[in-house]
């Protein structure tokens, strides 16, 4: 069997296309602003932008959504959050987008995407991430979810997580100045 | 200062005080985008700017903080996927910490299923998505499972945390 044609299917959505500047930017904060009094000047230093387009950029990034969350970004496990499942739903295909706006809107539920199944290995079509101060507050949030959404007749697995080999953010495009 | 010791000694222990519950969950959306952001919060917290910063530092030494930042929408910029084996128990030492080599590879976990080594691998576009995952199931050999996000139905405000 060949998986990878299998696999490949479908093809990524489509990426935003963004200019140079917005790119350098991305570049340079995908690990994080420098914690420093003027972190935007700061960053706009080595970019050759003032504090105002560094400023003006991120807002667009925002407001396109290129940018989902910009704050701080917490390690669940570090702040005794030990537990955490990927929590994967079988959801028929037409009902899919209501049941996932469903289970999305819980704060525990850190992600919520559509993915392809993979049949006939995997039929799982809807993955959520959830966190809990142990497996039995996971397991108690996804029951909360099974109640909430209805999803009684929607199969679903836990897979709970045994090891983390690595964590960080992701970094979308390798730097290639450095100062 | 004497509040400042003090919180020294809890975050040795890794138990937030007040301010840094506050620092943790508060700003996890809506972070200012204007000159002094930490000035802001400090405001807002009723401490100074000089104690954020050095908390924030803090906290990031600690990995209870991984950044101060962006969280990208998956896929609007660069190309990634989430990818699972099937990975034999006498393996999975070997073939995990060949795939966390990957500086592609920004997560990758064990789980609990015959699908055990979830990864996700993020790249500049989808050709160099391809030869990473190619690369990984060449030396592996092991074949890889795509499962690129085709909708997301998350609205990302942080993670409330619950302090017990």
């Amino acid at each position: 069997m060949d998986m990878k044609v299998q696999h490949r299917h479908p093809p990524l959505p489509e990426q935003v296309i963004l200019g140079e500047r917005d790119q350098a930017l991305i570049t340079l904060i995908q690990t994080g602003l420098p914690l420093s009094k003027t972190p935007y000047a700061d960053l706009g230093r080595s970019l050759g932008m003032d504090e105002e387009e560094v400023i003006s950029r991120l807002k667009n990034l925002i407001d396109d959504k290129v940018i989902k969350r910009f704050g701080v970004v917490v390690r669940h496990h570090e702040l005794g959050y030990r537990a955490n499942a990927m929590v994967v739903w079988d959801i028929p295909d037409d009902i899919i987008s209501d049941l996932g706006s469903c289970l999305g809107q819980f704060d525990f539920v850190t992600l919520c995407y559509r993915r392809p199944r993979r049949l006939p290995e995997w039929p799982y079509n809807l993955f959520t991430m959830i966190h809990g101060q142990d497996r039995d507050d996971v397991l108690e949030n996804v029951q909360l979810l099974v109640e909430s959404c209805g999803l009684n007749e929607i199969g679903h697995k836990v897979l709970f997580s045994t090891r983390r080999f690595k964590q960080r953010g992701a970094i979308y495009r390798k730097t290639e100045m450095t100062d | 200062m004497s509040q400042t010791s003090a919180n020294m000694n809890d975050l040795k222990k890794n138990i937030p005080d007040e301010l840094d519950k506050h620092l943790l969950n508060d700003f996890q959306y809506g972070f200012p985008l204007e000159p002094r952001p930490f000035k802001k919060i400090a405001e807002r917290l009723g401490t100074t700017e000089d104690v954020v910063i050095d908390r924030l530092n803090e906290l990031q030494d600690q990995g209870t903080v991984s950044r101060v930042g962006a969280v990208f929408r998956a896929n609007s910029i660069g190309a990634s996927t989430l990818a699972a084996m099937s990975v034999p128990e006498k393996k999975i030492e070997g073939v995990a910490a060949m795939v966390s080599d990957y500086s592609e590879v920004n997560h990758n976990y064990l789980r609990e299923h015959h699908f055990n080594l979830w990864f996700v691998v993020t790249a500049s576009d989808e050709q160099a998505l391809n030869v990473v995952l190619d690369d990984i199931e060449h030396r592996s050999g092991l074949p890889v499972m795509y499962l690129p996000m085709q909708e997301d139905f998350h609205i990302d405000l942080g993670f409330d945390l619950k302090w017990t």
